[in-house]
């Protein structure tokens, strides 16, 4: 549906998007992920015909976006980053004025607008000019706008940003209803919402792909996967610390002290066995005073911080 | 092509739309009805003069035209950029003449609605006496197309920088180069410095020396062409400009 080929964007000297290639497909909800400044909201400018490539190019349900922009655009619903609209119109005049430009004339109008004021649930607000609206309000009319003319490829940055939960989640749920039938791509800074609604997550960085798969291949590239958290009582720590580092399947133990225990986090050798067998047979073995034993939740962060290379800093003071 | 004149209609209705939905359409009338008249009585000294034509009245046209004209087009493009909104108007599929046309056009219409409320004056001189009327639809018709080439000039200007003062004073600049140009003080400073051929281009380009010619009661192909060459001119480069910013 859309087809991002070998992307550069060169703003002087600085290159914001370095090589992007990515084929999202109808049916696909692509979470395009990284740190600010990674380029995401350039490559989603360039995806959607605002800016042009310094290299590459952009193909949109065939339609090539530097030989036939009207057409490909026209395939295109887009919600630009902070959903800018013009705030002294109200929403209906807004998305009436989007309609019109896409074409819609009379009882098509209507019905098109009618629908999507219907799925963002906008109608309470309708008539009041948008600058007077609460900033959860003026990011569902830009998605009301987006989605105006049922487009097969929606490309949205940060739709949920700002949003309250109850917001958040209704957004969640629209994405989710609309993904069978479009391709989408959306943007985020908050991990779990890749979780929520992506079927697939692409982390960037410095204008890279340094990372491409479905939510859960991503965090099993977390070191934190299938990694063990043992808590022991002061009177065996020392024995079981002997113990745990010598143990055949661990291949790091980080250690915690607390006021009467010590907290052990042991990293498996290998992410895809399950360490916390072998680990709760052998504290009942040695009867040692076990205060915890769980396993590390596995965090979509910390996955991302460690193949962000622009936040290096954070990532090593973690391993400390 | 349906495509181009559904966003250039689209574009219009807002932004026509757009002057009357903020008091600004209605003070920028009455301050230029009261302006006009206010230069047309007490400067140029209307009654006095005893004649019954608008010369007068339309002399101080340029003059006036060169604050109010900037003042309605300095938010066509300064504003979508300093919003964001620049990126909604240019993922539409329409074409970017499309905006340029229908932002250009808003405003026009804008002002051509201001001069034509100052229809009482025509009024006042047919009352008071027998004025050559064919003079005066010549010189509303030179007004017009005056004040377009000022609202080029402003909405050009205003593709140019994000910030609506700028674009409001740097409209003004250029259009006073453009009502002076034809002024004997600045020619004859013109003739010590420069070539002859440039004093008459310079002579050639001046908004005032056209419209007086066509106040004369003749409009002439020549002036036609000038404000229609020059309003095409300054929309091409506006459109330069906002295509510039995919560049990035």
């Amino acid at each position: 549906m859309i087809e991002l080929n070998g992307l550069v964007k060169r703003f002087g000297s600085l290159t914001a998007v370095d090589g992007i290639s990515l084929h999202v497909e109808k049916g696909e909800v692509l979470g395009f992920l990284g740190p600010n400044g990674a380029g995401k909201s350039t490559t989603m400018k360039m995806a959607t015909g605002y800016l042009t490539p310094s290299e590459g190019s952009v193909r949109v349900c065939g339609h090539d976006m530097a030989s036939a922009p009207l057409e490909a655009r026209a395939a295109i619903g887009y919600l630009p980053e902070g959903a800018p609209a013009y705030g002294e119109m109200t929403p209906h005049q807004f998305l009436i004025f989007n309609a019109r430009a896409r074409g819609f004339r009379g009882d098509q109008r209507k019905s098109a607008v009618a629908t999507a004021v219907s799925r963002t649930q906008l109608t309470k607000v309708l008539d009041q000019p948008i600058q007077t609206l609460s900033k959860g309000f003026q990011r569902r009319v830009g998605l009301a706008a987006a989605i105006l003319h049922n487009p097969p490829v929606l490309i949205m940055d940060e739709p949920t940003d700002g949003l309250d939960p109850n917001q958040k989640f209704a957004v969640r749920r629209l994405i989710a209803s609309m993904a069978k039938e479009k391709a989408i791509i959306i943007s985020t800074h908050i991990l779990e919402e890749v979780d929520a609604v992506c079927t697939r997550a692409v982390i960037i960085d410095n204008g890279k792909v340094v990372a491409d798969g479905t939510p859960a291949q991503l965090m099993a590239r977390s070191r934190y996967h299938n990694a063990v958290i043992v808590e022991i009582g002061n009177a065996h720590a020392e024995d079981a610390a002997s113990v745990l580092r010598t143990l055949a399947g661990v291949d790091r133990v980080s250690e915690a002290r607390e006021a009467a225990s010590r907290r052990f986090t042991l990293f498996p050798t290998d992410a895809s066995e399950l360490l916390i067998e072998n680990i709760s047979t052998l504290v009942r073995e040695k009867q040692w005073d076990v205060r915890g034993l769980y396993a590390e939740e596995v965090r979509m962060d910390e996955v991302f911080r460690t193949l962000t290379t622009s936040d290096a800093t954070a990532a090593e003071g973690d391993q400390a | 092509m349906s495509g181009h004149l559904n966003g250039l209609r689209a574009v219009f209705l807002r932004e026509f739309h757009g002057y009357f939905a903020t008091p600004l359409a209605y003070v920028f009338i009455v301050i230029f009805l009261f302006t006009t008249g206010a230069f047309a009585f007490y400067i140029g000294n209307f009654f006095d003069a005893g004649r019954a034509d608008l010369a007068v009245f339309f002399s101080f046209h340029p003059w006036l035209y060169l604050f109010f004209m900037p003042a309605i087009a300095m938010r066509l493009w300064a504003e979508e950029q300093k919003t964001g909104t620049l990126e909604i108007l240019m993922t539409l599929p329409m074409g970017l003449m499309s905006a340029v046309l229908g932002k250009f056009l808003a405003a026009w219409l804008f002002a051509a609605i201001a001069l034509g409320l100052t229809f009482p004056i025509w009024i006042t001189v047919n009352v008071l006496g027998d004025p050559d009327n064919g003079v005066i639809v010549a010189s509303y018709i030179g007004s017009f197309l005056m004040a377009g080439g000022y609202l080029a000039i402003g909405a050009c200007l205003s593709a140019a920088t994000s910030n609506q003062v700028i674009a409001f004073v740097t409209g003004v600049f250029v259009a006073f180069i453009f009502t002076v140009s034809g002024s004997a003080l600045v020619l004859e400073f013109a003739a010590v410095v420069l070539p002859q051929t440039m004093v008459t281009t310079i002579a050639g380009m001046s908004f005032t020396t056209h419209f007086q010619a066509i106040m004369s009661g003749v409009i002439d192909l020549r002036d036609l062409v000038f404000f229609i060459t020059l309003i095409a001119a300054w929309l091409g480069l506006n459109a330069i400009l906002v295509d510039l910013k995919r560049v990035g």
